[in-house]
């Protein structure tokens, strides 16, 4: 039987995770880095569910199915979020999203 | 044999309406005329038929020749369009066709040169639909529809010329003045019906089965008095009767034909026929409102015969000869009884109606004549005009014949009567009267001897006889002139539906013919030769001759209460507080939340990192508040 990771530990990595993440997302100009930086949010929560699963319904699979779905979906997403870019960057010649700023008052 | 064919008398002068006003560009112009000549024409006849069907079979009877509901609100409330028949509509009808079929004639050379043809047909065409409607109204309601279309069509018609600003002004003082007598009328119509609880005329006119209270309910009248002189309000407005005269004499800046049809002939009786209508009820319930309809006839008819005097511009001479005429067959209403040789002022005024609308047409069709002529309105400027206009001469002598009351003309009768019927009841407004015969005829004979005798002006180029298409029409309404009095009037027209035998008052006809015969000599004595004496005669009055120039300062008054006291105290204290109080609030509303939206608007920067930020950070604030708050 293999020691079990103390939530703490889990709980302390995924916050660490998510706030890297959040503070890619805001202080990344590029636009790639900053779905990379979403991504790592993602797996963040991603890990969490895990976590908390095993944690609370030993044997079950719910959270599990939640991750799988995620990543499903988060692959999804950043074949939009990626066209999107590539149709930005036709249109302005730079992915910087400082210079995506059309849509001011 | 029934009536169902006088709907068409109605509607085919709308049809010509609504060809002329529809087709006008696709038809030929000149066609327009001859399409609303036809159908008057039609009209003119099918009226002719009808009166001699009416008068010819025994009964006096009102008949009912067509009707519809066209408004219904419930089983007791609903607004009826049909066509009454009675010996004042009918009379009604002869009147208004054969005038029109005359003007229209005429205007075919009168508007032969002007712009607008078909428009100014168009409009003829419709006024003379809503004037046959109006005389026909089976009920208050309709009579009041058709006398607002009335009132839209002289409004369209004197404002004909609509590039001059006086023509303008002019039809909208008339559409304003008779628009405001008209609420007089709308108000006494609502009154009358909430007592009686209908709008119908065959009900109204039988006062045997109608009740009212005759107690006084405000300022002494009882509530039948008040609506009645609400409704002769209207009557006045359209009739116009002193104070509401004003718009008049503007009116005569429309075409001259226009004149003859609208403001002479036809709808400014619609106020006489009004009363008349209604003149069961006035008599039976309110005397005091008759009283009234008497002074202000009375008063009217010097008022505007005095002014007539005094006038230089040959169509408004006219235009105050029409309205002391008018004021003659109210004044002649206002005496008169219900039923028997009392009600002779009733027959005597619906006479008068019926002489009058033929002579003062031609009047007003020669009037024209001599403008197409010397192309000026101003009688000082014309002068020996009977070489050069032969037939117009003869035929406006007639005329002014008849409007004095000299024997054999048409004119002589009705006056008389009217003025017997004055006699009997009232001796004061018999002498007014009298004074106003003399008058009438001097003013016409200075307007006569100035226009056709006097010195001959050097006018730019020779005038001319008008062409056959205006003579015809002028003819005829001499012809009528001549011999409409011969007509036993009163056979066929009376209060009660009784045949009225009318004979000559000879004492009161010898002194009216003395007064006239004295006017015409006068004027002969002033104005035949060009002579001082008028001008000695002006001076020796010397400021009432001045204010009668000026109309006795009416529109002057007029205009110091609209402008003086209604639109600076009333109107601009108003305004301002709409400016003011209430559009200011609803501005500074308006200019804070713009000055606002300013202030906040660097937050839209279009950055998204930023929008995430503050997205995140209110996230936090409230996952922490959250977290705080629990424990």
């Amino acid at each position: 039987m293999v020691e079990q990771v103390p939530l703490n530990h889990a709980l302390i990595i995924t916050t660490l995770m998510f706030f890297i993440g959040v503070y890619g997302f805001l202080t990344r100009k590029n636009l790639i880095t900053m779905l990379i930086s979403v991504e790592i949010m993602l797996n963040a929560v991603n890990l969490n569910f895990v976590f908390f699963d095993n944690y609370l319904f030993p044997g079950k699979l719910e959270g599990h199915f939640f991750s799988i779905f995620i990543i499903a979906i988060a692959a999804a997403e950043a074949a939009v979020a990626i066209a999107i870019f590539i149709s930005l960057y036709r249109n302005i010649r730079s992915i910087d999203v400082e210079e995506a700023n059309t849509m001011k008052h | 044999m029934g009536y169902q064919y006088t709907i068409w008398i109605v509607i085919l002068p709308f049809l010509a309406f609504v060809i002329n006003g529809l087709g006008s560009e696709k038809l030929p112009t000149k066609i327009s005329g001859w399409i609303a000549t036809l159908a008057i024409g039609i009209s003119t006849f099918l009226s002719y038929e009808t009166a001699f069907q009416y008068f010819t079979s025994p009964s006096g009877e009102k008949i009912i020749a067509f009707k519809t509901i066209w408004l219904r609100f419930n089983d007791t409330l609903h607004i009826d369009i049909g066509i009454l028949l009675d010996p004042i509509s009918v009379m009604m009808l002869v009147v208004i066709t054969t005038v029109s079929l005359m003007v229209f004639i005429y205007s075919q050379g009168y508007m032969k040169n002007e712009g607008g043809y078909d428009r100014y047909f168009s409009f003829l065409s419709l006024f003379s639909f809503s004037m046959l409607g109006l005389v026909v109204a089976t009920n208050l309601f309709q009579m009041y529809m058709f006398w607002e279309l009335v009132g839209i069509s002289s409004y369209l018609l004197i404002g004909f010329y609509y590039d001059k600003p006086s023509v303008v002004a002019a039809s909208k003082k008339a559409f304003i003045v008779t628009r405001f007598a008209d609420m007089g009328f709308l108000i006494g119509i609502l009154m009358i019906s909430y007592s009686t609880g209908t709008f119908d005329f065959e009900i109204l006119t039988k006062p045997e089965g109608l009740s009212f209270s005759t107690t006084s309910t405000f300022l002494g009248f009882s509530t039948i008095t008040w609506a009645l002189l609400l409704v002769f309000m209207g009557g006045a407005g359209k009739s116009a009767m002193f104070p509401l005269h004003i718009w008049l004499p503007d009116a005569m800046e429309g075409p001259t034909p226009v004149s003859a049809l609208i403001h002479a002939a036809t709808m400014v009786v619609a106020g006489v026929f009004l009363i008349a209508r209604l003149f069961p009820l006035y008599s039976a319930f309110a005397p005091h409102a008759l009283g009234v309809v008497a002074f202000i006839g009375a008063f009217t008819t010097l008022f505007a015969a005095v002014i007539a005097c005094t006038q230089f511009d040959i169509k408004r001479i006219l235009a105050f000869s029409t309205i002391s005429q008018i004021g003659y067959m109210v004044l002649a209403l206002g005496v008169s009884g219900y039923g028997g040789e009392a009600a002779l002022g009733y027959t005597a005024s619906l006479f008068h109606l019926f002489t009058h609308a033929f002579f003062k047409a031609l009047l007003f069709l020669g009037a024209g004549a001599i403008i197409h002529a010397v192309h000026t309105n101003d009688i000082r400027e014309m002068g020996g005009l009977s070489k050069h206009q032969p037939f117009t001469h003869i035929l406006f002598l007639i005329a002014c014949l008849t409007i004095a009351g000299i024997p054999p003309f048409a004119g002589f009768f009705s006056k008389d009567e009217i003025l017997a019927a004055v006699l009997t009841t009232h001796p004061i407004y018999f002498g007014i009267a009298v004074l106003v015969a003399g008058l009438t005829a001097f003013y016409m004979f200075r307007l006569y001897f100035i226009v056709f005798w006097g010195k001959a002006r050097n006018y730019d180029h020779s005038p001319h006889e008008v062409p056959a298409i205006m003579l015809i029409p002028m003819i005829l309404l001499a012809l009528g002139s001549m011999f409409t009095g011969f007509i036993p009037f009163g056979q066929f027209i009376s209060s009660d539906g009784q045949p009225l035998v009318g004979h000559i008052n000879w004492p009161v006809a010898i002194s009216s013919v003395v007064f006239a015969l004295s006017g015409i000599g006068v004027a002969w004595k002033f104005y035949m030769k060009e002579s001082s004496a008028s001008d000695n005669m002006a001076k020796a009055f010397g400021s009432m001759y001045t204010s009668a120039t000026k109309k006795f300062y009416i529109d002057e008054i007029y205009i110091l209460v609209t402008k003086g006291v209604i639109f600076q105290m009333i109107s601009k204290p108003l305004a301002w507080f709409d400016r003011n109080v209430i559009d200011a609030f609803m501005n500074l509303l308006a200019t804070k939340t713009n000055w606002t939206s300013m202030q906040i608007k660097e937050f839209q920067s279009g950055q998204l990192q930023k929008y995430a930020f503050i997205f995140i950070s209110g996230v936090l604030i409230i996952v922490l508040s959250f977290i705080y708050a629990t424990r």
